[in-house]
């Protein structure tokens, strides 16, 4: 694997990477349908729920990921997707991590091909492959960690965009006042990464898991999730 | 298009995939390439109400008792394609798959193609054998195109009620597509539309790419389209 770089990072964590991403809103659309999310206040104060909460657990189970693969311990990938699973009670937010999942391995068998791919199974949970992702790039568990909660809360901010017209300077404001939480969020994910699996966080966020399952049911929807 | 044998040549260091057939996804050549026994892949791009779903609705029609068929829908209201196709009985809910583009249908098809072949895959696994795989794009703007890593061939329809300058503005899909379709000929008249401009113009901008200009209220079954569609089911090119 190659060492380690800010350029294989920055390849990982940009929105421009052609896994799916795109099309989701990670919660953000029902919650604005909902009334939850308005402006630009209400957007920060998602974001941060989302980043402490399926953000933090995202971003652990990547470092683990990462940790696993990158001590040749493939086996671990099965032990993290079951607790992941665990952690995850809404099936529809469940089966939204294995689509992403699915199509950020999908695109990493091109970009950067590797044995891993085939050995994560046909749906892995996004967390997991993204943390395979980031040690196949030969970078660090913190590195992954903080691409995963930089994704959790970069992914819902674009939808807020385009969904409410926010502007989309003061959005990205927002993301910046952002970083200092999405550091300590990756730093913890860092510290458990090569601990038990059994012991890696479980914030719950259960309004964006009924948002989810709400979602699920429209008729009508712009995004995916 | 390359359909070289040696452009789906496998590292067996890289194949990491289940399936016993090659997968053209991760085909480095950048082009989707024809394979033996998998379907082909055909998608329908175009402005908003220029006639894509019921374009697709007539090949369903004209070809669905001849060839085993599939679509995928890119809508932004999801459903809304997929439930057209289901409600005018056209296809069973079994070949229509629906996907959301998150505000955006030309990256779905074109920039970001993730979810578009997690469709594809998922029909031409629970349909064996699946021959003919249309993708409708979410109606765009003249821009938007196709990936040439999501289809082997795009169909690009415009109507003449969206104006006769439009094959002179051009733009990838008037330009590239392998076929032009100028829709709602019967509407000529009476929006002052002038079809010998419109064809005059689409050649001088496709060269000797094929241009047919349809009215599907006059041929319900699109007989210039799907004959089109054929010819290009009947070649491995």
């Amino acid at each position: 694997m190659a060492a380690e770089t800010l350029a294989a990072l920055l390849l990982l964590a940009d929105g421009r990477l052609p896994a799916g991403g795109h099309a989701h809103s990670g919660g953000l659309e029902p919650t604005v349908a909902a009334g939850g999310v308005h402006d630009i206040a209400s957007l920060e104060e998602f974001l941060r729920g989302r980043a402490t909460t399926s953000g933090a657990v995202a971003a652990a189970f990547a470092a683990a990921a990462c940790a696993a693969l990158t001590a040749g311990d493939t086996g671990r990938f099965a032990v993290l997707d079951a607790e992941l699973d665990a952690r995850t009670p809404s099936p529809a937010l469940r089966a939204t991590s294995r689509k992403l999942g699915r199509q950020l391995q999908r695109a990493m068998r091109a970009i950067r091909p590797h044995p891993c791919w085939a050995e994560l199974g046909s749906r892995p949970h996004h967390p997991v492959v993204l943390g395979a992702a980031a040690a196949v790039s030969g970078l660090s568990p913190s590195a992954a960690a903080l691409a995963a909660v930089h994704d959790a809360v970069a992914g819902p901010a674009t939808a807020a965009v385009r969904l409410l017209g926010l502007d989309p300077f003061a959005t990205h404001a927002v993301l910046a006042r952002l970083g200092p939480l999405l550091d300590d969020v990756a730093a913890d994910a860092t510290r458990r990464a090569a601990g038990s699996p059994a012991d890696l966080p479980a914030s719950a966020a259960p309004l964006l898991d009924l948002a989810a399952e709400r979602h699920a049911t429209w008729e009508v929807r712009l995004f995916a999730s | 298009m390359l359909h070289d044998q040696n452009t789906h040549d496998r590292d067996p260091e890289t194949d990491d995939h289940e399936h016993p057939h090659p997968h053209p996804h991760t085909d480095t050549a950048g082009v989707l390439p024809r394979t033996p026994g998998r379907g082909l892949r055909i998608g329908i791009g175009g402005p908003v109400g220029s006639g894509k779903t019921a374009l697709v609705a007539a090949l369903c029609r004209a070809l669905g008792s001849e060839v085993s068929l599939a679509v995928v829908t890119n809508d932004i209201y999801t459903t809304e394609d997929a439930d057209f196709l289901l409600r005018n009985g056209v296809l069973p809910e079994q070949r229509v798959r629906a996907v959301e583009t998150g505000c955006c249908p030309h990256t779905a098809i074109r920039d970001d193609i993730s979810a578009n072949l997690e469709a594809l895959e998922e029909l031409e696994e629970s349909l064996p054998g699946v021959e003919l795989l249309l993708v409708e794009s979410g109606g765009d703007n003249l821009t938007a195109t196709f990936s040439r890593g999501l289809v082997h061939r795009q169909i690009y329809v415009v109507d003449v009620a969206g104006g006769d300058k439009v094959p002179r503005k051009g733009g990838p899909g008037v330009t590239r597509a392998d076929l032009l379709v100028i829709n709602k000929t019967d509407l000529a008249d009476r929006v002052g539309a002038d079809l010998s401009v419109m064809d005059r113009d689409a050649r001088a901008q496709r060269g000797q790419l094929p241009t047919i200009f349809l009215s599907l209220t006059e041929d319900p079954g699109a007989a210039p389209v799907a004959a089109w569609v054929r010819s290009c089911l009947s070649t491995m090119d």
